[in-house]
């Protein structure tokens, strides 16, 4: 299981890649943005995105959107882990076809539960 | 004639007073068919609003560099007074919350990261004892097994005590690590104070602005909002008085709510 973290802040990617660590996922890469971590997605064979919404550069929104337009990646799974909190986001994710949201800030709880549904859902 | 001036656009009352005088012979030449001295009056009242003009602007220049003074430093030597602004400060003095708290997060992630480990391998020694002792108590352990026991034993005590004297310093260091939280409120603090003066004194200059367009007569046409315009797919950051809000969810269980409401 190799995950992509994409965080504008090095101490978020650090925690998020803490947590994953505890949940037994280790192989993970950082990107921070969606301008970085377009192409490590096009080329690393991910099988999971982690992103935040708001960054320089490239947002997780439309890294998302750039996500579900490609025929290659359109099937990975991605959960946005973000302080957005905006009701219209929130939809707004959701339709852009989003698997998961966990708002800032979050437990580590929480973004295991997320984690374990996202993959109960794809793999029945 | 002047009891509708209460004091509109807050013009001087000697000009208020020519350009009442002045209006009154204009209309007194025009009844009276003499356009020449019309002309002129014309002239003397254009000349009024020229004068009440620059008055305006030497007065907005003034209260500009007197706000833009403001903004300074307190200055230690005229190089500085010159250099600094209390504007750019402000910027540094953010960027220093910035390191400070980035400083802060990584130092208490070393310490954890470092104590993660010694506390796991805590977890599976005792784990391992437990069921050794369970052998011992149920009296199936073997002499030479006992032996064995007894000096592992010796040596995990050993270095628990260490690891937990590690830990135990990797806590206290962590609980230290969060004095950013004081320093970095004093400077949010200070910056918070400058943006609410800079504020009042846009303000002050705003009021200025208009005057001056009352005077000039000047009518800005205000085309509709670019900036104003939302952008949902860059994001916004965190939003204030969530608990408050209509627009905005309280927490993971809102969101939750939300989605699943969207069949998720």
């Amino acid at each position: 299981m190799k995950i992509l973290i994409v965080d504008d802040f090095s101490t978020m990617r650090r925690i998020i890649k803490n947590l994953l660590r505890d949940l037994g996922f280790t192989n993970t890469d950082e990107a921070d943005d969606g301008n970085t971590a377009l192409p490590m997605l096009k080329s690393g064979k991910y099988d999971f995105l982690v992103t935040d919404w708001n960054m320089p550069g490239m947002s997780g929104f439309e890294l998302l959107e750039a996500v579900r337009a490609d025929d290659a990646l359109k099937s990975l799974p991605v959960l946005m882990v973000t302080a957005e909190a905006k009701r219209d986001q929130i939809v707004a994710a959701a339709q852009a076809g989003v698997n998961g949201y966990v708002v800032k800030p979050f437990t580590a709880a929480v973004l295991k539960e997320k984690i374990e549904k996202i993959f109960e859902r794809i793999q029945s | 004639m002047s009891k509708k001036t209460n004091n509109k656009g807050a013009l001087d009352a000697d000009v208020i007073a020519k350009l009442h005088l002045q209006a009154d012979q204009l209309k007194e030449q025009v009844d009276a068919g003499n356009y020449a001295a019309a002309m002129g009056l014309i002239n003397e009242l254009n000349d009024v609003r020229d004068q009440s003009l620059y008055q305006e602007v030497g007065r907005l220049t003034r209260s500009l560099h007197e706000a833009i003074r403001n903004f300074q430093i307190d200055p230690q030597n005229a190089e500085q007074d010159e250099a600094l602004s209390k504007m750019s400060d402000a910027s540094d003095r953010l960027a220093y919350v910035v390191q400070m708290t980035g400083k802060a997060a990584n130092r208490t992630m070393d310490l954890v990261e470092e104590a993660m480990p010694k506390a796991q391998a805590m977890i599976e020694q005792s784990r391992a004892f437990r069921e050794e002792w369970a052998k011992l108590r149920r009296r199936e352990m073997k002499a030479d097994e006992f032996r064995e026991l007894y000096h592992r034993l010796d040596l995990y005590f050993e270095k628990t005590a260490t690891d937990a004297e590690v830990l135990y310093g990797h806590l206290s260091e962590i609980l230290l690590a969060q004095d950013f939280q004081d320093l970095t409120g004093q400077v949010i603090q200070k910056v918070t104070a400058l943006v609410k003066e800079v504020e009042d004194q846009m303000l002050s200059l705003v009021v200025m602005a208009s005057h001056v367009d009352k005077i000039t007569g000047t009518v800005h046409e205000l085309g509709p909002d670019a900036s104003k315009k939302s952008g949902i797919e860059k994001g916004e950051g965190p939003q204030m008085n969530a608990e408050v809000r209509e627009d905005v969810v309280s927490g993971q269980d809102d969101v939750d709510d939300l989605l699943s409401s969207l069949g998720f």
